[in-house]
């Protein structure tokens, strides 16, 4: 204690020699694991950051909210329909009369030409013109709603003038959470965040430290190199949960989202996402010195993910050809498992080949990164 | 003081080439336990290549560096980094965590080393100890690095360019705190470009210039080699005869630089009588006349014809 005392008498570090003699297994300065260290010190500048906390949480609950509501289910709009009509005429009044019986149909009366503009601005779905005992329909087969609006039309039209039905049919109608466009849609948003999180997350932060030199710095200490990589994916595995459970916990409050999967199988498909992304964000941050480097390598890697892994609309809609490419991305993988897993209650064993494809890209781009990995 | 010293670092046959240029040629250098070795010389000499190849951040592509007893290898350099102390020149410390935080992270890489509080007590950053790094004046950023590189309590202490960039005031604070890491038998090798620095904190020095060693030496030996203990520095409104100049009483060197003539003389009150009498009889005037004791930069001119900060 003396010792010490004197030592801060003189404003001076204490000698080698004096800190010796505090006595044996006096261990000078407690230390916690480099590891954890590290650690806290990703979960720090993270938080810190508020610009990094808006966009992983804040911005996919506020893109959850935005587009459920816009894609909300309600019940299908009546379709429009025009019947055009250069004069008044009996058939056009009576084609109305038909149409308008229909409960799912809204018919209009126009001329020739507001019906063409009509149909071609989308404002109606098809276009019927009476002719004599027959009926024209003029619409864009490419438009599915003009294809199911032409069956409807022609059925309607065609009972009016006394068809029957060959057999009778029931009807059992089901609408319920798991099929709307919200159940496919905050999968892939979670998907989308994880792969956002990761690749910006970690492709930053160690491009900033090595523009800085601070990785120089590093490297000059006996810091295991592999504590440094894998701090990062520690502080990735803090967040990565509390970013799912904040999506998904919003969509259950709004929309009433439900995980039909165990919870189980979530928490460990969303932990091998973000090593998987991680993985991928440390291979993106191996080389590049400067942040524009970086930020184009990452936009060249997520902006085709964002459009063909089904974040907002099925993967299956792309061309056969390009499937197996595809199917091979990392995000499709993970947002095919948490669909499979959150929509359709499905196990992980069932999942094995994407589960499969996003473990290749994880062990290898560890691999790769830490082989190429350029501390100054 | 130089009686059976044991070697803290040495190098030999140092070379060390980038795409456009040899930054380090040929260089050898032996720096003993527990004295402060100043590499001097100015923006471009090597100084910085040099120190990194010592500190295992750069591979020399020949040459052998050994480092207290031990050299370099691929991995397992983890044992001789236990043992130093670096701070680089460029690194700039993360800016959103605090100075005690960042002391702890670099503590905790080290198996030995100081409490983080005495450190910060020895680089005299208490009342910044909660302060985020970003908030940090030039002079405290600087103290924290080198904190960083002393929280290990190292036998060697690598300093590149300390005091680059700072005031007065924050580089006298910083030399204070390696006087007294050397006080405590700590050996440092520094880097700088500052004469009056490596005059001030260095047991010996080399001069550095293109890669090589042109001059190594105490601060005191070099300065004797000049011949001389004064500089002369004058200009007139006329061109004067050099060679004239050079064979004055007591003068030693001359060294033109535009308008200005610089003499080295070891004797002054016999050298500038003779001085103003050969200026009046060239029938010239005096328009600037200083004069200074020699010091390391005017012992780098007289080898380069440069100056220091010229670079």
């Amino acid at each position: 204690m003396a010792d010490k005392e004197n030592v801060i008498d003189q404003g001076g570090l204490p000698a080698s020699e004096v800190s010796k003699s505090t006595g044996p297994g006096a261990v000078k300065g407690q230390r916690f694991h480099p590891l954890l260290e590290l650690t806290t010190m990703r979960v720090r500048e993270f938080l810190r950051e508020k610009e990094a906390v808006f966009w992983v949480f804040i911005f996919p609950v506020l893109m959850t909210f935005a587009l459920g509501i816009a894609f909300r289910n309600t019940g299908p709009d009546k379709t429009p329909v025009a019947i055009e009509a250069a004069t008044t005429d009996a058939r056009v009044s009576e084609i109305a009369g038909v149409l308008g019986q229909s409960p799912e149909i809204n018919a209009m009366v126009m001329s020739p030409d507001e019906a063409a503009r009509a149909l071609r601005s989308g404002k109606v779905s098809i276009v019927v013109k009476p002719g004599n005992d027959s009926f024209d329909y003029r619409f864009d087969p490419t438009r599915p709603e003009s294809r199911a609006a032409r069956l409807m039309v022609d059925d309607v039209l065609q009972r009016g003038k006394g068809r029957a039905d060959v057999v009778s049919v029931g009807e059992e109608k089901i609408t319920e959470p798991g099929a709307r466009y919200v159940d496919f849609l905050v999968p892939g948003l979670i998907g989308m965040n994880l792969m956002g999180s990761g690749l910006w997350g970690l492709g930053f932060t160690v491009v900033i430290a090595r523009a800085r030199k601070l990785l120089k710095r590093f490297a000059a200490t006996p810091m295991r190199r592999s504590h440094y990589l894998l701090s990062f994916m520690l502080s990735r595995l803090i967040f990565l949960l509390l970013e799912v459970v904040a999506v998904v916990v919003f969509a259950w409050l709004a929309f009433g989202f439900t995980v039909r999967g165990s919870w189980f199988s979530l928490v460990l498909i969303t932990i091998l996402g973000g090593f998987t992304f991680s993985g991928i964000g440390m291979l993106v941050a191996a080389r590049p010195t400067t942040i524009e480097g970086v930020s184009g390598l990452m936009n060249f890697i997520m902006l085709p993910m964002w459009l063909l892994s089904g974040t907002f609309f099925s993967s299956e809609r792309f061309p056969q050809v390009f499937q197996p490419f595809i199917q091979a991305l990392p995000l499709t993988a993970l947002n095919n498992v948490l669909r499979s897993v959150m929509n359709e209650g499905a196990t992980l064993t069932s999942n094995w080949i994407p589960i499969s494809i996003m473990l290749a890209w994880c062990v290898v781009s560890f691999i790769i990164a830490l082989k190429i990995f350029r501390w100054q | 003081m130089s009686n059976n010293r044991r070697v803290a670092l040495r190098c030999s046959g140092l070379v060390k080439r980038f795409t456009d240029v040899t930054a380090v040629n040929q260089l050898d250098l032996e720096v003993f336990s527990g004295e402060c070795f100043g590499l001097l010389g100015p923006n471009g000499a090597g100084k910085t290549t040099t120190v990194e190849i010592f500190e295992g951040l750069t591979k020399p592509d020949e040459g052998a560096v050994e480092l207290l007893g031990q050299t370099w290898t691929n991995g397992g350099d983890r044992a001789l980094r236990e043992r130093i102390g670096v701070q680089l020149q460029e690194t700039q410390l993360a800016e959103k965590v605090t100075v005690v935080e960042t002391l702890r992270m670099f503590r905790s890489f080290y198996q030995r080393g100081h409490d983080v509080e005495d450190v910060i007590h020895t680089v005299a950053l208490e009342e910044k100890r909660n302060a985020r790094v970003g908030k940090l004046s030039g002079g405290q950023k600087q103290r924290l690095a080198v904190a960083c590189a002393l929280v290990s309590d190292p036998e060697v202490l690598f300093l590149d360019e300390p005091t680059t960039g700072l005031d007065p005031q924050a580089r006298l604070s910083l030399w204070d705190i390696v006087d007294r890491f050397r006080s405590g038998g700590g050996t440092i090798l520094l880097t700088t470009h500052y004469m009056e620095e490596a005059t001030r904190l260095c047991d010996r020095v080399a001069i550095m210039d293109h890669g090589k060693v042109i001059a190594l030496g105490t601060p005191a030996e070099l300065i004797e080699s000049l011949g001389a203990d004064q500089i002369v520095e004058f200009s007139t409104t006329q061109p004067l005869e050099d060679d004239v100049l050079t064979n004055l009483p007591a003068v030693s060197n001359l060294h033109r630089r535009g308008e200005t003539y610089a003499l080295t003389v070891s004797e002054i009150g016999v050298a500038l009588p003779a001085l103003l009498g050969e200026i009046k009889r060239q029938q010239s005037e005096l328009v600037t006349l200083t004069t200074h004791q020699a010091t390391l930069e005017d012992v780098f001119v007289s080898l380069t014809g440069r100056m220091l900060r010229d670079g």
